[in-house]
């Protein structure tokens, strides 16, 4: 099976199903470990608080399964959710994470009369050129909705920043994994071809 | 930097879009999924489905119609109407809608805004609420509810407020003075709600031309604005509210490739 999505109970599962269907890639949504290890590519989707959905992760063996499966060199997309607990810890509920990248999920500062969540359309900045956000326009927008944002301690793991008051990483990456903290599956066009990307890409 | 968003309201009636639609080409008139598509196609940003009819049978037919939405359309949209449990907000979220849009059933039962940010994440959960203009409340501006029809006791600015602390995420304020009036949105209302909050604010009700899109984004404090008749018959469409926006320097997402 090509696309594996992880099923942790965080929400917006649906959304990222019909991303593909209309793709027309075939896909597997999954709590299985068996699967998750060994997938040709690996989505992990979600909305929702960090430690519930660390509490899913382990109690249904997926941690070490997606660490098996990120040590197999294939290609991994994290959303929202997905952006922030690949990092060490979340400041939401102080929540120990994967890990996967060094940094932390940071919440955005309220006192800046920023309105919270951060919920709508921006542009992003891409750094580099990456082949997740190859083709896309210097003026594209993706659907944000979060009020944490991953803050990796390592600047060269950022592959594009947004713009919210502060300057934070929109998209974030190593070697074979990238995770968007916007959603491609809600960011129409231009989130469908970053999708495509994802499916092109040979990392 | 954000976008300021345009969010196209459909109302639905037995599966029907029921605001009578002049049409151009082959779409058939009044499918709230060819029209999601064509908005989708032509740049919304968003999109709010109220289901008018919101009976039993009716929501059937409403969830079929969120699937078929969300199977073609990659933007958010919000669905209300009706919506009275947690069950009822799963249905909807879980056939592919973002966010559940409550109203008379959150002042009924206020908790529902708690118990549905709890379970689903405030981020889906938005208020809807209509206000008319009262001198007799200390904001200045009443809550009414059942579509208009029936005062209740409550300001306004504290509903919004007490909403939000209960866990909306967002709040879509309509103006029941300026509805329908096509005269431009309620600025006053919507600059005292949305700089009060600290959650996301669209502004609904009075829209007749770009001209007001711009006013309640700058006079109003808006977040987003929803346009329902200026777009539906045809005399504006939404890359041409979008061009007359971002000429005045309002930021909106007019590459939406």
């Amino acid at each position: 099976m090509s696309v594996v999505i992880v099923d942790y109970d965080a929400g917006n599962l649906r959304s990222v199903e019909s991303a593909f269907s209309y793709l027309q890639e075939p896909f597997r949504v999954t709590r299985e470990p068996d699967d998750v290890r060994g997938a040709d590519r690996l989505v992990l989707p979600g909305v929702g608080d960090a430690r519930a959905a660390m509490g899913v992760l382990e109690e249904r063996g997926l941690v070490s399964a997606i660490r098996e499966f990120l040590a197999r060199g294939n290609p991994f997309l994290g959303i929202c959710l997905g952006s922030q607990i690949i990092l060490d810890r979340s400041d939401e509920s102080g929540a120990s994470c994967l890990g996967i990248l060094e940094g932390t999920a940071t919440a955005f500062d309220p006192g800046q009369g920023l309105k919270i969540p951060h919920m709508g359309w921006n542009t992003i900045t891409p750094r580099g050129d990456h082949p997740l956000l190859r083709d896309l326009s210097r003026e594209s927008s993706f659907y944000f909705v979060h009020s944490f944002f991953p803050n990796p301690r390592d600047p060269g793991d950022v592959l594009a920043w947004c713009d919210y008051g502060v300057s934070f990483a929109a998209v974030v990456g190593r070697g074979n994994l990238a995770a968007t903290q916007f959603h491609p599956e809600k960011s129409g066009e231009a989130g469908l071809r970053l999708l495509r990307n994802f499916l092109g890409w040979k990392p | 930097m954000l976008q300021k968003r345009i969010v196209v309201c459909l109302d639905v009636r037995d599966g029907r879009v029921t605001k009578g639609v002049r049409f151009k080409n082959n779409v058939e008139i009044g499918d709230p999924v060819a029209l999601a598509r064509q908005y989708y196609e032509t740049g919304a940003d968003e999109l709010v489905f109220y289901d008018i009819t919101a009976s039993a049978e009716g929501r059937g037919i409403m969830i079929e119609v969120v699937r078929q939405v969300a199977a073609q359309i990659f933007i958010p949209f919000s669905v209300g109407g009706g919506l009275a449990s947690l069950e009822d907000m799963r249905a909807v979220l879980l056939a592919g809608a973002e966010k559940v849009s409550l109203n008379s059933q959150a002042v009924k039962n206020p908790a529902i805004l708690r118990e549905g940010a709890a379970r689903f994440g405030r981020q889906c959960i938005v208020l809807g609420m209509d206000a008319l203009a009262d001198e007799a409340m200390p904001s200045g501006y009443r809550v009414v509810i059942n579509g208009g029809r029936t005062p209740t006791d409550l300001d306004a600015l504290d509903w919004a407020r007490q909403a939000v602390s209960l866990g909306a995420g967002e709040i879509v304020l309509n103006s029941i003075d300026a509805d329908g009036t096509r005269e431009g949105y309620e600025c006053r209302l919507t600059g005292m709600i949305s700089r009060a909050v600290s959650v996301p604010v669209v502004a609904s009700g009075g829209a007749g031309k770009p001209e007001h899109l711009l006013e309640v984004f700058q006079e109003g404090s808006a977040d987003a604005a929803l346009v329902a008749s200026m777009v539906h018959y045809g005399d504006y469409t939404v890359p041409g509210i979008k061009a007359f926006l971002a000429e005045q320097g309002v930021p909106v997402r007019e590459n939406i490739g």
